[in-house]
C-alpha cells in the first residue's frame, strides 16, 4: 500500500508551481499535476473568481482549498481566463481523482505563446520533484 | 531528535503520510483524511496515539494531590472510572487537559498531551511534597491505540473475554486482548464516535495493532481525520483552543471546575468569575463557503476586529466550514464575520458541538 508514483504525463507543459498547461487549439487548459494533489490532499473547494478577466503570467488565478491547507492558483501564462471547470463546483475531488482530466480547473486563450514555450517539460519538472 | 512511537513501522508499512506533531513522528493520513473521518463516524478506525503521556499517581495521598493541582473532583468517581479534568497554573489559565483514570483508591492514571510531558511532570512534581503520593512518567512503557468508530465493540469483542458492552462511557476495564495481558480497555475517545482506548504496553504495541488490523473491518486513521473528528465535536485542543494564557473559565471548561475544594488557581478562577468573563469560547460555523483556519481574524459588521480562530476546518459530516475562537461576551454585533484571506465570510455563532450524536456515531446495521 506504499504510495503511487507520481503520473507527469509527456505531453503536458508545467510550472514550478505546480500547475499543469495542455494546448488544445488556441486554447490552454489548466491544473495542478498529480504530484500537487498529492501534497494538497483531499480538496474541498476551488474558487476562480477571473473568469472573463485578463490575467497575468503568475497572478492568482484562484483558490484551492484542502481539507488540510490552503492553496493558490496561478496562471502559467497571460490572457483571457475563458471558462472554469463547473464540475467542481459540486465534485472538487475530481482534482484528486484525475488531475489531468476530469479535474481541470480553468481554460486561458494566452496572449503571447512564447511564454508557452518557457514552461517546463515533463522532463524539467520531472526533475523539479525528485 | 524525532521520536517514533512503537507503532512507526506499522505507518511506514501502510505509506502514511509522517508529520512531526510534538516531536514525534505521527501519521497525519494514511489513504486520506476524508476517508479515514468517515470510517471512525460510520464503522471503526484505529489511530496510534501513543505520543500521548502517562503518569501513574499512587499513595494514600493520591486524591488530596490530584483534588490540589487538578480543577474537576476526584471524589466524583469510582474506581475503574475516567473524568476529563485539567491542570490550572495559578492565574487560572490551562497548564494541561487530561484525562484521569481511577484503578482504586489509591492508584491512578493520568492521560497528557504530548506536547507538556515534560512540563506537567515538573508542575506536579513541584507540589507533591505536601503528600503521601509517589508519581511513575510511564510515556516511554505505554503505547495507546484508540478504536474509534459505532463498529469499535463488534470489532473487538471476538479478541477478548471482556464483556464490552459493560464498559459504560468514560469507564474502563482491564484484561486480556488478543492474548495480551493487562490491557486497558477503557471507554473513551477523542472523537464523538464511541469506541475505545487502549492502553498496552509498548512492547506488546504492533501485536494488539496487527490483530485490531487482522479483523478486516478497521481503517487506519491519521491525525488529520482525529482533528476534524474532534474540531466536529468542539472538544478542545491543547495549544490552540486554550494555554496557559486562557482562563479555564472562558475556555468553557467550567463543567470540569469544582469549587468545592481547594485546588491551585481556584481563588484566580473565582475572582475572574465573580467579575465576569470577558471573552468566551465559541462555535463559528460557515454558511456560505470558505474554511476558517488557525489565525484568521474574526470581525464584526462595522469590520472591527473581535476575536481569531483557534482551530478551523471543512466539516465532512456538515460539509461547511467550521471554527472555535473567542468572541467578546458581550458583542453585540449581530453579525460576525470571518477574514478568509481577502474575503470576509458571514458565520453564525453557535454552541458546539457542532453535529448531533446520531451524526457523531452512524449507526448502520
Amino acid at each position: 500500500m506504499a504510495a503511487d508514483p507520481v503520473n507527469i504525463p509527456e505531453d503536458l507543459r508545467y510550472t514550478s508551481e505546480h500547475e499543469w498547461a495542455r494546448r488544445e487549439g488556441d486554447v490552454v487548459v489548466i491544473g495542478i499535476t498529480d504530484y500537487a494533489q498529492k501534497e494538497l490532499g483531499d480538496i474541498v473547494y476551488v474558487e476562480v473568481e477571473v473568469v472573463g478577466e485578463t490575467v497575468g503570467r503568475g497572478d492568482v488565478l484562484g483558490t484551492i482549498e484542502a481539507v488540510k491547507t490552503v492553496a493558490d492558483l496561478y496562471a502559467p501564462l497571460s490572457g483571457e481566463v475563458l471558462e472554469a471547470n463547473e464540475t467542481l463546483t459540486s465534485e472538487a475531488e475530481k482534482i484528486n481523482e484525475d488531475p489531468y482530466g476530469e479535474g481541470w480547473i480553468v481554460k486561458v486563450r494566452p496572449s503571447d505563446w512564447d511564454e508557452w514555450d518557457a514552461l517546463l517539460t515533463a522532463e524539467q519538472y520531472r526533475q523539479l520533484i525528485a | 531528535m524525532e521520536r517514533h512511537t512503537p507503532l512507526f513501522a506499522r505507518h511506514q508499512a501502510l505509506g502514511a503520510r509522517m508529520v512531526d506533531f510534538a516531536g514525534f513522528a505521527m501519521p497525519v493520513q494514511y489513504e486520506g483524511i476524508r476517508k479515514e473521518h468517515l470510517a471512525v463516524r460510520q464503522a471503526a478506525g484505529l489511530f496510534d496515539v501513543s505520543h500521548m503521556g502517562e503518569f501513574i499517581v499512587e499513595g494514600r495521598g493520591a486524591k488530596a494531590f490530584l483534588n490540589y493541582v487538578l480543577a474537576n473532583d476526584i471524589g466524583r468517581i469510582k474506581p475503574y472510572q475516567a473524568q476529563y479534568s485539567y491542570i490550572p497554573n495559578p492565574e487560572g489559565g490551562v497548564k494541561d487537559d487530561l484525562i484521569v483514570y481511577q484503578f482504586d483508591a489509591q492508584r491512578f492514571m493520568l492521560v497528557v498531551n504530548a506536547a507538556n510531558v515534560t512540563k506537567d511532570w515538573d508542575w506536579l512534581t513541584q507540589h507533591i511534597q505536601d503528600f503521601d503520593v509517589h508519581l511513575t512518567d510511564i510515556s516511554e512503557d505505554t503505547a495507546l491505540l484508540a478504536l474509534q468508530g459505532p463498529r469499535a465493540a463488534k470489532v473487538l469483542q471476538p479478541l477478548t473475554p471482556l464483556d464490552l458492552g459493560k464498559i459504560a462511557f468514560y469507564h474502563f476495564a482491564v484484561g486480556d486482548v488478543a492474548g495480551i495481558p493487562n490491557v486497558i480497555v477503557a471507554a473513551t475517545g477523542y472523537t464523538g464516535a464511541g469506541g475505545f482506548e487502549l492502553y498496552v504496553n509498548a512492547s506488546d504495541a504492533e501485536r494488539l495493532w496487527d490483530a485490531v488490523m487482522e479483523t478486516g473491518e478497521v481503517t487506519p486513521a491519521g491525525l488529520g481525520a482525529r482533528e476534524l473528528l474532534r474540531l466536529e465535536m468542539g472538544y478542545l485542543l491543547y495549544g490552540n483552543d486554550m494555554d496557559e494564557h486562557t482562563l479555564a473559565l472562558e475556555a468553557g471548561l467550567g463543567w470540569v471546575t469544582r469549587f468545592n475544594k481547594d485546588f491551585i488557581g481556584k481563588t484566580a478562577l473565582l475572582k475572574a468569575k465573580s467579575e465576569g468573563l470577558k471573552r468566551r469560547l465559541r462555535g463559528m460555523l460557515v454558511e456560505d463557503k470558505g474554511i476558517p483556519r488557525h489565525g484568521y481574524p474574526v470581525v464584526d459588521e462595522t469590520g472591527q476586529n473581535i476575536g481569531r480562530v483557534t482551530s478551523g476546518g471543512h466539516s465532512p459530516i456538515l460539509q461547511k466550514g467550521i471554527a472555535l475562537g473567542y468572541l467578546p461576551s458581550n458583542f453585540s454585533s449581530k453579525r460576525v464575520f470571518v477574514q478568509i484571506r481577502n474575503k470576509f465570510v458571514q458565520v453564525k455563532v453557535v454552541k458546539p458541538p457542532f453535529i448531533t450524536p446520531e451524526q457523531a456515531s452512524q449507526k448502520t446495521s
